[in-house]
């Protein structure tokens, strides 16, 4: 067990570094840069700002900077909120963006697994094909088509809830962006654990629990969710990547303040330092629940060895 | 496959190898335990080209009454399974006439109304709205009324359709060379050639490739919109082969010990070829059950990366960047969204579940009950 965290970690770190490479490359190669203005800048002044961030100097100390930066930690300044560096940048959009991934994940998981268990237990009734139909419209309605949809019905025709903006963790702001984000969670993790479910359900131990006159609550709850869920569990990775691809959209619909607005807006502004912090963010993020998830599914199953 | 192939007669080694997928059979069969089935069959038997799912009269043949000449193609069986579900046949409908569509109907408007994609009327720019006629009477001008510089707006989406469709099938085509290729050698050759080739895909699949899209697109997009669609090909093709590798692999490498490439390698036909001729063809069935599921997600990354302003760009359109310009005028003009967004929903709805459909049909041993 210790080993097989020792070896994934070992991987984990150089991947977390060919991530940033990779992209930083991908900056590096591309015309132009931050201070590429259709003003044409005089000569020397131009140099002065080459000078002052480093852009003068040979590629591989530039790298070399970078790795360090990624190594301590430190990501710099940002280029565009100049007053600020990008972990502080960092503090005050993740905060945000969790708060909603989060609240966005449990809900999924609460929704989700129940309709997938109840679908399971009655399959091919009318229930599990009203499940099923639904959760195949959560996979195939965008993010950005049922976001304004809810705005329409909630805010602008209800006014019960706020259109857009952060008002804070705990307030209504909050209710619209977790529904968008969490709807196509619900589809996946409702199809995984009926999937899951109808495979423990006919499997030996479910049999010799029914067998031993448990009453069908104890089996479904106590023998049968624990084996049916591993498939959910093992979504959580790549579960994670949607959440990140989905709050930028969501962010952006419902002008929140978080990492995906800044991510983007960092992009359009060719903000190095903030591009490859958010990166480095988010893969690390990305890799430790990886190793996270591969930990756990030893506990629930222990059938599972290292 | 061959149309010469033989149905498969079940043996006791082909039950227990997939025990859950007599669906009709007892729920509680213990697993790996065969169940009682014909290991031979015998003149005037009855043989199931596939058991599980044998329902119509079609699938039943008895033994000797055709020979294996006759034998039912794996494809035909495939069809007639598709055929008999009812949600894949809506989608597979659904589909057909949205493709139809795209393709035609632009043409179609210019002729009945003069209207194009990127035509703005004279005039003051007004949002009509939709079967509104610029006086407010009804009309059949736009039924998906105008946009805010006055382009009709059925006439954009279907064009949108057009880039839509063709990002999500061209992109899919670049996952299925990258995913095929890296599969099949993988699973054929094996051993340490595999496990680079298979770790290398782990790796991958642990990264946010989305940021680095993003990233891609933001810094190298944008000198011509054409380029910039070559981009989101190439960009989403190259993401989206990871599984097809997996799955092609675990093909293979259930195909590789079958005798005939053993006879193919013993008369001396070359690695490469042993994999494209021979292996790959026999994989198919998969592959495109997968192709039909990933031609949807890509739909959905292309939409979310023109959502975002760094996809397709004017003056062309796709979903994404229709509903882009919707959503900014969602309080006063709703229709500028709810189209673009609707059809395309209803795209992605069918094709999830033609996809599905599919699976079921080519690979029954797949379908999750």
């Amino acid at each position: 067990m210790f080993r097989f965290i020792v070896r994934r970690l070992l991987v984990t770190v150089p991947m977390v570094l060919v991530v940033i490479t990779l992209t930083w490359a991908l900056i590096r190669l591309a015309p132009g840069n931050f201070y590429a203005s259709e003003r044409k800048l005089p000569p020397a002044i131009e140099k002065n700002i080459r000078t002052k961030y480093g852009l003068d100097q040979p590629w591989y100390v530039q790298y070399g900077r970078v790795m360090r930066n990624i190594m301590t930690l430190d990501f710099g300044n940002s280029l565009r909120y100049e007053s600020e560096t990008v972990n502080d940048v960092l503090k005050r959009t993740v905060p945000v963006s969790a708060a909603v991934g989060i609240c966005a994940y449990l809900l999924a998981l609460l929704v989700g697994t129940t309709m997938g268990t109840l679908a399971a237990l009655k399959q091919n009734s009318k229930l599990d094909y009203a499940a099923m139909g639904l959760s195949m419209l959560g996979i195939s309605m965008p993010n950005f088509v049922l976001g304004p949809l809810l705005v329409l019905v909630f805010s602008l025709s209800l006014y019960w809830l706020p259109p857009a903006r952060w008002g804070g963790f705990p307030s209504r702001s909050i209710v619209l962006p977790v529904l968008t984000l969490s709807a196509i969670y619900m589809a996946y993790i409702a199809r995984l654990t009926r999937a899951g479910m109808l495979e423990v359900l006919r499997s030996d131990y479910i049999r010799t629990a029914r067998a031993k006159g448990l009453t069908e609550r104890q089996v479904v709850l106590r023998h049968a969710l624990r084996g049916g869920l591993l498939p959910v569990v093992s979504f959580t990775g790549p579960a994670l990547a949607i959440l990140i691809t989905g709050t930028v959209v969501v962010e952006r619909i419902f002008a929140l303040p978080g990492l995906g607005t800044y991510f983007i807006n960092a992009n359009l502004n060719r903000d190095e330092p903030l591009i490859l912090g958010i990166v480095a963010f988010t893969s690390i993020l990305v890799l430790v629940f990886n190793l996270i998830v591969d930990i756990a599914y030893g506990f629930i199953d222990p059938r599972i060895r290292y | 496959m061959s149309d010469e192939r033989t149905p498969q007669v079940p043996t006791e080694e082909g039950r227990a190898q997939d025990p859950w997928g007599a669906q009709g059979g007892p729920a509680l069969t213990p697993r790996g335990t065969p169940q009682k089935a014909p290991v031979t069959a015998r003149r005037g038997d009855e043989i199931h080209a596939f058991p599980e799912t044998a329902v119509g009269e079609g699938d039943v043949r008895t033994a000797g009454e055709a020979g294996p000449a006759r034998g039912t193609s794996l494809w035909r069986d495939a069809w007639k399974r598709l055929l008999r579900n009812r949600l894949a046949v809506f989608g597979m409908f659904v589909v057909g006439f949205i493709a139809v569509a795209v393709l035609v109907g632009p043409a179609i408007i210019k002729a009945a109304t003069g209207f194009t994609y990127d035509y703005i009327p004279p005039g003051q720019a007004v949002s009509y709205p939709p079967f509104t006629s610029p006086e407010g009477a009804f009309s059949w001008t736009h039924p998906m009324g105008t946009d805010a510089a006055g382009r009709d707006m059925l006439a954009r989406v279907l064009q949108g359709g057009r880039i839509s469709l063709m990002v999500g099938v061209i992109s899919t085509f670049v996952s299925i060379l990258i995913g095929v290729t890296w599969g099949a050698t993988a699973g054929y050759l094996g051993g340490k050639v595999d496990d680079l080739l298979m770790r290398i895909v782990d790796v991958l699949y642990a990264i946010p490739y989305m940021m680095i899209v993003i990233v891609l697109l933001a810094f190298f997009g944008g000198r011509t919109p054409l380029q910039q669609i070559f981009l989101l090909f190439a960009a989403l093709g190259a993401v989206s082969w990871l599984t097809m590798a997996r799955i092609v692999r675990g093909q293979v490498i259930s195909l590789k010990n079958q005798e005939y490439v053993l006879a193919a390698r013993a008369t001396g036909v070359s690695t490469p070829k042993i994999i494209f001729r021979h292996i790959v063809p026999n994989a198919l069935g998969p592959v495109i059950v997968y192709a039909t599921l990933t031609i949807p997600s890509v739909m959905l990354q292309e939409a979310f990366l023109s959502f975002l302003g760094l996809g397709v760009q004017a003056p062309y359109a796709s979903w994404g960047s229709l509903a882009q310009e919707g959503i900014q005028n969602i309080a006063v003009f709703p229709w500028q969204l709810i189209f673009p967004g609707v059809t395309m929903a209803l795209t992605l709805f069918s094709l999830n579940f033609l996809g599905d459909g599919l699976r079921d049909a080519l690979d029954p041993q797949m379908r999750k009950f």
